[in-house]
């Protein structure tokens, strides 16, 4: 049973302005046939006033759905079409005393009829550009579609990514695994992640990291010698380490064979589960330490002429 | 508030008293872990035996050892389904159908996309009837597993379990079915059917929720989900729930006796309540096959309304019952079920439930049958695809994102 307010159920219960309003100049009718409900809009407005005199709903559709479009004529009636046209889907469930968040949608329908509704008053074409897919966080009540279009949109990549950009995920977490869900689907379909290119035995996800962005020109850059890069590399390994050795393990430089880098994880790291990820961070500090794009691999793939 | 009319049982029922009677002393007196040496053991280990032997009468099985305890349907299928899999690890397709619970189409659509297993799922036509030729089609050697339900839980349609089986096994298949609706209502034999595992539920016929069984015939080939202790021979570990197995078990017993009961007087009793309820009321249908179903079960699809605020009316009146539609679930989906069925989409949203149960009474039934009709003109009079004076249906065709 949802938990819907007691301005719900009133609406619900006894709905203001249902029927049909013979005498309307001003009608619009949106609807979701996927979410099964659909909401004619009718108004009355006077000419020279622009004020809405009279509006009557039809809505075929849930509780809150019903609710959200007594509740709309009741927030309209007495306004300008223009002051009517500041109202939000967010003011309706505001006025209902809040609804549960798979509820929002009603709201929005409202809102839509009404804008629908203005545009028919004054002779202009309303295209509905919303559309909306599965609920997927609960907690902000951000669905599907929503997330597809931020991932699109920004390009996003990863989980954290769209909890910044949708807030998606952020809050009790129980969400994460639809979330990647949606992601995989949208990186698929948009072809950002080359799927399942096998890694060579023993490196990780180096796909998975993003290429640089050419921040300053890489040609524009001063070359380093030999020996700088090489000590770069060492001293950037060195400030890794007392991180590492804080989880029991430690990591240590074998050799650098141009781009390849080989490290060897020893303590708790070998053989530890998250040592991938460990891998990835200390390729992610060389990267960034470098300016240039180089592989870690462990140790154990080393040529074995080099050995 | 009184009792209300509870028309639900499909989603829950209540527990019979004679079950909590029997439940009560294993959480007090009886409370020994069935596994320890002492007396306190014993005593609960017996009850176990006991509780086993009744699902076993129940089910018409040839051992009791085939009756293994669970949490639940939903435990019960995803062992069954898993299971499979994994004793057969070179097949690598499973055949279940377009209209089964969650727990095995959530499942199997997992496994489809992240093990690489081949799903096929069976079509309905218009009455839920399975699609045999799909079905007979889709059976190959490569098949591990074809879970099927025995009774659907939104129309009540069953379908021809044994028929299935057999085909089934003629490919060296594993043939599940989700029975949970079926148990307690269709008398079953299992020592004689070609079904080798069947999931039940203990909340579906009187018992408490969190206990169900699987059925697993003698001799096929088990992996269990849950490894751990050698309970219920070590096929699902962990330590008895010992008040749900007995509580199961007496509820067994029951829905045997009450069996002739659930196909007679509440057959008539659901026949009186759908019949009332479309003459009385213009333009809805019943959904699923009328011919072939489970005793206690009417849905009946009422056109141009949606569902959610059907309950909402009926549950003012103090009658339960449930309903297909998108918004009673979160999702923006109506029903898999009656879309399967190929409802159209107006119908579908206003698609009602009323299951039935050996508490249901007559008296019940009329007053449900006093109300509905208001509540469904008092609905259409709201909605934009109901002409109100003329009383049926008209011409509206929103904008539809």
């Amino acid at each position: 049973m949802w938990n819907y307010t007691d301005k719900v159920k009133e609406h619900f219960f006894n709905p203001k302005n249902a029927g049909a309003l013979d005498e309307a100049n001003a009608v619009g009718e949106v609807g979701s046939i996927t979410c099964g409900d659909a909401l004619k809009l009718m108004m009355k407005v006077n000419p020279d006033s622009q004020v809405i005199e009279e509006a009557k709903f039809q809505t075929f559709g849930c509780g809150s759905a019903i609710a959200s479009s007594s509740a709309l004529t009741e927030m309209i009636i007495g306004k300008t079409v223009d002051e009517a046209l500041a109202v939000t889907n967010r003011d309706i469930a505001e006025y209902l005393g809040g609804l549960p968040p798979e509820k929002m949608h009603c709201s929005v329908m409202g809102a839509e009829a009404l804008r629908a509704a203005i545009a028919n008053f004054k002779g202009e074409e309303w295209v509905d550009d919303h559309e909306e897919g599965e609920l997927v966080c609960k907690c902000f009540g951000i669905d599907a579609a929503m997330i597809e279009r931020a991932v699109t949109v920004n390009g996003l990549t990863t989980l954290e990514e769209v909890t910044h950009y949708t807030k998606a995920g952020g809050s009790c977490q129980t969400c994460h695994e639809k979330i990647e869900e949606v992601l995989e689907a949208v990186l698929a379909k948009t072809g950002a992640l080359a799927p399942a290119k096998a890694h060579a035995p023993g490196t990780v996800g180096l796909d998975a990291i993003k290429p640089l962005q050419p921040k300053a020109e890489p040609a524009a850059a001063p070359k380093l010698t030999n020996v700088q890069r090489m000590q770069k590399i060492m001293f950037a390994i060195e400030e890794l380490r007392p991180q590492i050795q804080r989880d029991g393990g430690d990591v240590e430089l074998v050799d650098i064979d141009g781009k390849d880098i080989y490290v060897r994880l020893t303590g708790a790291c070998s053989g530890c589960s998250q040592s991938a990820g460990t891998m990835m961070g200390v390729q992610a500090k060389l990267v960034e330490a470098l300016g240039e794009f180089v592989r870690v691999k462990p140790a154990s793939l080393l040529p074995v002429s080099a050995n | 508030m009184t009792q209300g009319i509870y028309l639900d049982n499909n989603a829950t029922t209540r527990v019979d008293p004679d079950v909590l009677a029997e439940m009560l002393p294993l959480f007090t007196e009886q409370f020994g872990n069935p596994s320890s040496m002492h007396a306190f053991g014993a005593a609960v280990g017996g009850k176990i035996e006991w509780a086993r032997k009744q699902v076993q009468a129940l089910l018409g099985a040839a051992h009791d050892s085939e009756i293994v305890f669970t949490s639940g349907g939903t435990e019960s299928d995803n062992t069954a389904i898993l299971s499979a899999l994994e004793a057969y690890p070179k097949k690598k397709s499973i055949v279940t159908s377009v209209v089964e619970h969650p727990a095995v189409l959530a499942l199997c659509d997992y496994l489809e996309k992240k093990r690489g297993y081949t799903v096929h799922r069976i079509g309905v036509d218009g009455k839920g009837n399975l699609d045999i030729d799909a079905y007979k089609a889709a059976l190959t050697e490569d098949v591990a597993i074809v879970s099927i339900m025995w009774a659907n839980n939104e129309t009540g349609t069953i379908f021809p379990i044994e028929d299935l089986a057999k085909l089934a096994k003629a490919v060296g298949a594993v043939f599940h079915t989700d029975a949970v609706q079926a148990v307690g209502k269709i008398p079953m034999k299992l020592a004689d059917s070609a079904v080798d595992m069947l999931s039940l539920s203990g909340h579906k016929l009187h018992a408490p929720k969190g206990i169900g069984a699987l059925y697993v015939k003698r001799g096929l080939r088990f992996r269990p989900m849950l490894r751990g202790g050698h309970q219920e021979r070590s096929r699902r570990a962990g330590t008895e729930n010992a008040p749900g197995i007995v509580g199961l078990g007496a509820a067994a017993q029951l829905a045997l006796h009450h069996m002739a009961d659930e196909n007679t007087r509440v057959k008539a009793l659901r026949d009186k309540l759908e019949q009332a309820i479309l003459a009385a009321v213009p333009n809805c249908f019943v959904t699923g096959n009328p011919d072939n179903r489970l005793p206690n079960t009417c849905n009946v699809a009422f056109e141009y309304i949606e569902g959610e605020a059907i309950l909402l009316l009926l549950n003012e009146h103090g009658i339960a019952a449930s309903s297909g539609s998108a918004c009673t679930s979160g999702s923006l989906e109506p029903s898999h079920v009656m879309r399967a069925m190929g409802v159209p989409y107006t119908a579908a949203h206003g698609a009602t439930r009323f299951s039935l149960s050996r508490d249901t009474t007559e008296a019940e039934i009329d007053r449900v049958i006093e109300v509905v009709p208001g509540i469904i003109a008092k609905l259409r009079s709201l909605s934009p695809y109901w002409a109100q004076e003329a009383g049926k249906p008209k011409e509206f065709a929103p904008v539809y994102s």
